[in-house]
């Protein structure tokens, strides 16, 4: 039903009730259409945006960074407005809501926020929402793409007037059928009741709802104040095919004839197929069905998986070189050192802090290994994948195909964990030539190794800080960064940017991260001239953003140095970052965490407390840990406390669920996990290797507290917990062991034998 | 090629396959049961944590051949019909799952450690050393508690 057509317009445009939120940030309007259907469809158009600068106030006054007045969500907000055929709703005649959404669920429940969003501003029972993932639809250019944080913030506005453009029709219809105003009729529980008792279920209205000429009042969503289910903490609406096992992911899906494949890669990144020697044996051996060659590799298709892998392990392939074949650690340290700016000089007699830090590639190492199904025809094609820029998967699956768009169908399947690596659809392009290759459908998996090895990375960074103060006050805050380049070849998730960020030089790249950089990077100090640069390295090995992009490593080490300025002016960590804080707002979240978490409380030798803050995509959090340091071959963080305050928070236990998702990705790559690249490949081949945190390396006490409302549109949470916790994991540890964290994973020595490449 | 008679979640299946051929394969791809997922394939991770005649295994090491007369039960097989375990309901309560790959697993963990101690202890849930990407563990954790109680 998401094909629009013969739209006729319901009720009139209206700025939504969060046009003026208390931060001024946005002003947005939608448009409803009536969708040409037996029963109720409707999709929604967003309209403009209008930005406004938000004032600062100081101490000594840091002037407002680039991501204080217009952050990357607000950018794909703006770029997603003109899209038409936003949203689509329908009401089944069994009552049944569905709604297409045009991104990607990983596993942070955004299926269940929308799903609430719905049968809030519906008045419908929120189990009679259905919220199903739209495949690539080119013409939602910028529209769907999944990251940023940005789901909730973008979709916030538009879904709800949706909702309520579908309740007004409803109503209308009910008010048609029993010749009542529909002022007088109300609505609750899926149902649309009048004065005098008689009542109509959603879907014995539906077909009514649909008549192009039913008269119809204007529908604007509710006021937060009259939010009953928004705002309530809600379990996620799959959570009972998670634990039955009836959660279908890529590879569980039953396509006719697809048969499972794996590849065999190469020793080094990017290393390409000479040959290989053995390749009637291979093709000999028991279940195998094909073994064609990819630019990627050596692709086994056959009739189980055990057999492909059995297959693949036989295979003797002749290697060219790759990109990177000289690379090791220590030369990309050095490199990057020298790509790192120098620090201003200080004044004569002016006391200073200063820091390096040196942060280490790290797995994205989602659960579910990159996969995907392909089903390639002389004349079409049909891929299914998780895949977070399904539009550009499409555009260039079916470029490299050489089949019209039109003949290229992408569905987005629901994924196992993502952290950033399902931006990239390096899966569902390999599955689609390995397809086209055999001329039959395949099923795709990576193994772990092929994840962990060739899968991409958050790339090292290098961070040079200096700070400057004087008679207390904090004079200058300068921080030079330098990373391996992180690969944005995505674009805005469709193939106009993507091509812009592939131009040559790696100019449009450079340019996409300079972008992403100054506009989600910021202080949220008082501390005089700030400064926070870039500078990228490309080095050929595979990288993509992973949750929290340059955030977790750039203010995670700002926390550290924050923790150092208050010691060298002989302050508390906690009252520091409380004076030189820039709102009340962020204060809150600090003041909670000290408080909750009683800051400063005695814990023995070689425990100790951290604190840290963070603010990003109009959202703010303050973390307070405490890790136990007394066992050097088992450091544990053992408590944590968090306070969040997004502004409008949606569903507060999913809301909790995210953070406490941050806090282990800030304990696992803070004490333990990352990537030692070694002559152009990672030695490390699984989670025996890449130490991701196991349930004996986590806190037995966590608490999430979610401030309530303080504005009215919902900020971003997806990555926010990720920055303040590496902060307070680093301080914990620091003021335990009387050392200064300065490399990052603080454990990373080489504990076992590499797999063979 | 052998044939390797067994039942999968009280339903008695024969499989024509090699004696090595590892348990989740015969599951997945021959039997088309899903529940049990791939994530490392060495027993490390532990995404596919099922049972064989009742104690937790790793489906990814344990050739078929061994699996010859005994009970299999994945993750589709602990519920009562509509009738969830105690532990799945304790997971719900919760809202443990995030992008739910690893939690069948988690689950069957979790069963199997409640089989062998009605009360475990901090130390006895740490062991449990399923990977969690998402980093669920702390509502594992209080799962776990929760089932515990309840059972």
């Amino acid at each position: 039903m998401a094909e629009q057509s013969g739209a006729t317009a319901t009720g009139s445009a209206r700025p939504s009730d969060d046009g003026q939120g208390a931060t001024g940030s946005s002003r947005r309007s939608f448009l409803t259409y009536l969708v040409a259907a037996p029963t109720l469809a409707l999709i929604t158009r967003a309209g403009a945006d209008v930005l406004a600068p938000q004032p600062a106030h100081a101490v000594i006054p840091t002037l407002p960074a680039v991501a204080d007045l217009v952050d990357l969500g607000d950018l794909f907000i703006l770029a997603g407005a003109p899209t038409s055929a936003l949203l689509a709703l329908a009401v089944e005649t069994d009552g049944t809501i569905r709604f297409r959404l045009p991104r990607e669920e990983v596993g942070q429940g955004l299926t269940t926020a929308v799903a609430m969003l719905v049968a809030e501003e519906l008045d419908a029972p929120l189990g009679s929402v259905r919220v199903e993932l739209d495949d690539a639809r080119p013409e939602l250019l910028f529209n769907q793409l999944t990251g940023s944080s940005n789901s909730i913030r973008s979709l916030y506005g538009p879904v709800r007037q949706c909702a309520a453009g579908a309740r007004a029709r409803l109503v209308a219809a009910a008010a048609a059928r029993w010749n009542l105003p529909a002022s007088r009729l109300t609505t609750a529980g899926g149902v649309v009741r009048a004065p005098d008792g008689r009542t109509a279920d959603y879907g014995s209205l539906s077909a009514e709802a649909a008549a192009p000429g039913l008269i119809v009042l204007g529908a604007s969503p509710k006021p937060a104040a009259r939010h009953a289910l928004v705002g309530t903490p809600t379990r996620r609406i799959d959570a009972r095919a998670m634990v039955t096992g009836a959660q279908k992911y890529t590879l569980d899906l039953d396509v006719p004839g697809a048969k499972p494949c794996v590849v065999r890669r190469p020793p080094t990144l990017g290393g390409a197929v000479r040959g290989v020697s053995n390749l009637a044996a291979v093709r000999a051996m028991p279940g195998v069905l094909h073994v064609v060659t990819v630019p990627t590799g050596v692709a086994v298709v056959a009739e189980t998986f055990g057999q492909a892998l059995d297959a693949k392990a036989a295979l003797q392939v002749v290697w060219g070189p790759g990109p990177a074949d000289q690379l090791s650690d220590a030369q990309i340290r050095t490199r990057l050192r020298a790509a790192t700016p120098p620090l201003l000089v200080p004044p004569l007699l002016t006391p200073y802090v200063d820091a390096e830090f040196d942060f280490a590639f790290v797995s994205h190492a989602p659960m579910e290994t990159n996969s995907a199904v392909a089903d390639v025809r002389d004349d079409r094609a049909e891929i299914w994948s998780g895949l977070k820029s399904p539009i550009v998967a499409r555009e260039t699956i079916a470029a490299d195909l050489g089949l019209p768009l039109d003949k290229v169908k992408v569905h987005v399947v629901q994924a196992g964990g993502s952290f950033g690596r399902r931006l990239f659809f390096d899966a569902a392009l390999e599955a689609a030539r390995i397809s086209k290759a055999c001329r039959r459908p395949v099923k795709l998996m990576w193994t772990r190794v092929d994840d962990t090895r060739h899968g991409r990375m958050r790339p090292a960074t290098h961070h040079r800080i200096r700070a400057t103060h004087l008679l207390g006050e904090v004079l200058s805050f300068e921080h030079r960064v330098a990373a391996a380049e992180t690969d944005f070849r995505h674009g805005l998730g469709e193939i106009i940017t993507a091509t812009a960020a592939s131009l040559p030089s790696g100019i449009g790249n450079a340019t996409l991260a300079q972008t992403l950089f100054l506009t989600t990077v910021k202080s949220p100090y008082h501390f005089g001239l700030t400064t926070q640069t870039l500078n990228e390295v490309p080095t050929g090995i595979p990288t993509g953003s992973w949750r929290s992009v340059y955030s977790a490593n750039t203010r995670g080490a700002e926390e550290i140095v924050v923790d150092e300025l208050a010691a060298a002016t002989g302050k508390d960590p906690y009252r520091f970052r409380r004076t030189f804080l820039k709102t009340d707002a962020q204060r809150a979240v600090l003041d909670k965490v000290a408080a909750e978490g009683e800051w400063g409380r005695a814990l023995p030798a070689g425990c100790a407390q951290g604190i840290a803050f963070h603010e990003e995509y109009k959202s703010r959090t303050a973390c307070l840990v405490e890790i136990d340091t007394r066992d050097p071959e088992h450091v544990r963080v053992t408590r944590a406390v968090i306070a969040v305050d997004v502004g409008l928070p949606v569903n507060p236990s999913g809301l909790e669920a995210q953070m406490i998702g941050g806090l282990t990705d800030a304990i696992s790559t803070t004490l333990r996990a990352g990537l030692h690249l070694d002559k152009g490949l990672p030695l490390e081949g699984s989670y025996s290797q890449f130490h991701w945190a196991k349930q004996r390396d986590t806190p037995l006490d966590v608490r999430v507290f979610v401030l309530p409302a303080t504005g009215t549109d919902p900020g971003g949470a997806g990555e926010l917990g990720v920055p303040a916790a590496v902060g307070a994991i680093a301080n914990a540890w620091a003021r335990a062991t009387g050392s200064k964290p300065r490399s990052f994973p603080l454990d990373f020595d080489v504990d076992f034998t590499p797999y063979p490449r | 090629m052998p044939s390797h008679t067994f039942t999968v979640n009280g339903r008695s299946v024969t499989v024509d396959a090699p004696d090595d051929l590892p348990l989740l394969w015969v599951l997945r791809d021959m039997l088309g049961v899903t529940g049990p997922k791939y994530g490392c394939g060495v027993d490390v991770c532990k995404a596919c944590t099922s049972h064989l005649d009742g104690t937790d295994v790793r489906p990814c090491v344990v050739p078929v051949s061994a699996c010859a007369g005994k009970r299999v039960t994945t993750i589709e097989g602990l519920a009562d019909g509509d009738v969830l375990h105690p532990v799945q309901e304790a997971w719900l309560e919760q809202d443990v799952a995030q992008c739910g790959f690893c939690q069948p697993g988690q689950i069957m963990a979790a069963v199997a450690l409640l089989r062998r101690t009605s009360e475990p202890t901090d130390e006895d849930i740490d062991a449990i050393a399923n990977i969690c990407r998402c980093g669920t563990y702390f509502r594992i954790r209080e799962a776990i508690r929760s089932a515990a109680a309840r059972m």
